[in-house]
């Protein structure tokens, strides 16, 4: 299935997935209860990560989700900051190899829990509510990779935080009533503004911008969500932005690519923690 | 690719491909030994050996080849546990050639001096392929259970196993086949949608062709508390 398949199906997107896979009763129950299980262990690694400020493996990250979840809320935006705060949650947690919910890699763990979760608490709705948008961004996930391999080292960041953000925004759509072709737009429009970021982690470590990378794009994922839910769409095809992320994932040079020798990792301050860490 | 291998793998951290996935690869390795390993030795290629201490991939190889699965929390101490078993390892940087850089030849040792040589890539979000075993270019993902037959190279073996494998109602997904020279040893892998019953299973084990057999689980979906979800075959990009 395509995007635009995708977009053009009547009703819910999570339905027309759903129908895409060709499952028996069997299967699809214990695709559900599989997702149930994984909406789990996302809140368990949120509620493990938010009451935390254990290091991490190399001490850069560690604390930042419990410091956000209990400082004074100045913005008076508690939906920002439950999104943020729950996004680095697991994400810490991933850097302490705790247990997570890869969505779709481990590196970008934090967004679709983020962003999902953290609409849902602080809209008050139940998580068994979650699961269909759930199912619909790992349909989203796995259309992406049908072009291209979600892997920093292959497409850069933009293949991993912006296929999660792509897959959360589609998932936040959804759950706040939109149909299939605002939930794939929302998709789009997050993918797009994703497009070009570079996967550059100080001493290859999954933390540093990891950690705070969640954050921000859980959040671009909800600001997706707001503009296709008013009704905006990308101008672009669905389709065509993923072809465009996979061919500037095609032209970002090895140093750009997870192997911690470009970008953050490559300042002074990235080097000189990079060769601490080796000792 | 399933969808519960893009919302998931439930995992220990930090890195679908380099924890989850080296985690897959060593358990493949482990079940293609099929018992337990006395030696095993680590040749890491491209990321895997500039990046594998931070991302835990050399303690996640080692918790495969004892066996723990990706979301098992022994990762971050199977080195002790290693060592209490009288696992010896070794680590090397390696260049695998024209490889995903994601790579690793892993090869395993028994008692019995038995060995295993397997060589694959985590190609991301936890996905693994296989790509040689024992020196033969078979392929095979970890996605459905898999045979894999080492035996001589004559005429209708392969034939005879998908036979075999057709009469116990089982559908073949994916089937590779290597040798080394015309009528020396040729290797066969297999993924299939179920596991082979037991009869077939000896049936094949016993032509007079067949070197060994080897069940592959599938390990996809493989977790610590032994619960399998759905069965996913894992597709590279088009």
């Amino acid at each position: 299935m395509t995007l635009a398949e995708l977009a053009a199906a009547k009703g819910l997107a999570s339905d027309a997935v759903l129908a895409d896979q060709g499952l028996d009763d069997a299967e699809r129950a214990a695709l559900l209860a599989g997702m149930r299980e994984r909406l789990r262990e996302m809140r368990a690694s949120i509620d493990r990560g938010l009451a935390s400020d254990a290091p991490s493996r190399t001490g850069m990250v560690g604390w930042n989700a419990k410091g956000l979840w209990q400082a004074d809320d100045l913005l008076q935006t508690p939906l920002l900051k439950r999104v943020q705060a729950y996004a680095m949650a697991v994400n810490e947690e991933n850097a302490r190899m705790g247990r997570i919910v890869a969505a779709p890699t481990a590196g970008s763990a934090g967004t679709v829990p983020g962003a999902l979760l953290g609409v849902g608490d602080h809209l008050g709705i139940d998580d068994e509510r979650l699961v269909a948008p759930l199912v619909l961004a790992a349909g989203i996930g796995a259309i992406i990779s049908k072009t291209m391999f979600i892997a920093g080292s292959t497409g850069g960041c933009q293949a991993e935080i912006g296929s999660s953000a792509a897959m959360a925004a589609a998932a936040v759509t959804e759950l706040l009533g939109g149909d299939a072709n605002a939930s794939v737009h929302a998709a789009a429009m997050a993918l797009m503004n994703t497009i070009g970021l570079v996967c550059d982690p100080v001493g290859g470590y999954v933390e540093v911008p990891c950690v705070s990378r969640n954050a921000f794009f859980a959040v671009h994922a909800v600001s997706s969500a707001q503009l296709a839910l008013a009704g905006l769409t990308s101008v672009i095809p669905p389709d065509e932005v993923v072809q465009a992320m996979a061919s500037v994932g095609r032209l970002l040079p090895p140093e750009l690519r997870e192997t911690g020798e470009g970008g953050i990792a490559a300042t002074p301050t990235g080097r000189r923690i990079a060769l601490e860490m080796a000792r | 690719m399933s969808l519960l291998d893009v919302i998931g793998p439930v995992m220990v951290g930090p890195s679908s491909s380099h924890t989850a996935g080296a985690c897959r690869l060593a358990l493949l390795a482990r079940h293609a030994l099929a018992r337990p390993p006395r030696e095993a030795r680590f040749d890491l290629h491209g990321s895997f050996a500039k990046t594998a201490q931070g991302h835990g991939t050399d303690l996640a190889l080692v918790a495969g080849v004892l066996g723990f699965p990706p979301d098992d929390p022994r990762i971050r101490s199977a080195f002790a546990i290693g060592a209490e078993a009288g696992l010896r390892t070794t680590f090397a940087t390696a260049d695998l050639g024209d490889v995903h850089p994601n790579s690793v030849r892993i090869t395993l040792t028994a008692d019995d001096g038995a060995t295993t040589r397997l060589t694959g890539s985590s190609l991301g979000g936890g996905i693994v392929r296989v790509f040689a075993l024992d020196g033969f270019h078979i392929e095979f993902g970890g996605g459905s259970p898999t045979l894999l037959v080492r035996h001589r190279d004559t005429p209708g073996v392969i034939a005879r196993v998908a036979r075999v494998i057709a009469d116990d109602e089982i559908n073949i997904a994916t089937l590779y086949s290597a040798r080394q020279r015309r009528g020396g040893e040729a290797m066969m892998s297999v993924e299939i949608d179920r596991p082979l019953s037991e009869p077939a299973s000896a049936y094949l084990e016993h032509l007079p062709s067949v070197l060994w057999l080897r069940h592959l689980p599938e390990v996809l979906s493989a977790t610590s508390d032994g619960a399998h979800v759905a069965a996913a075959t894992a597709e590279a990009p088009a």
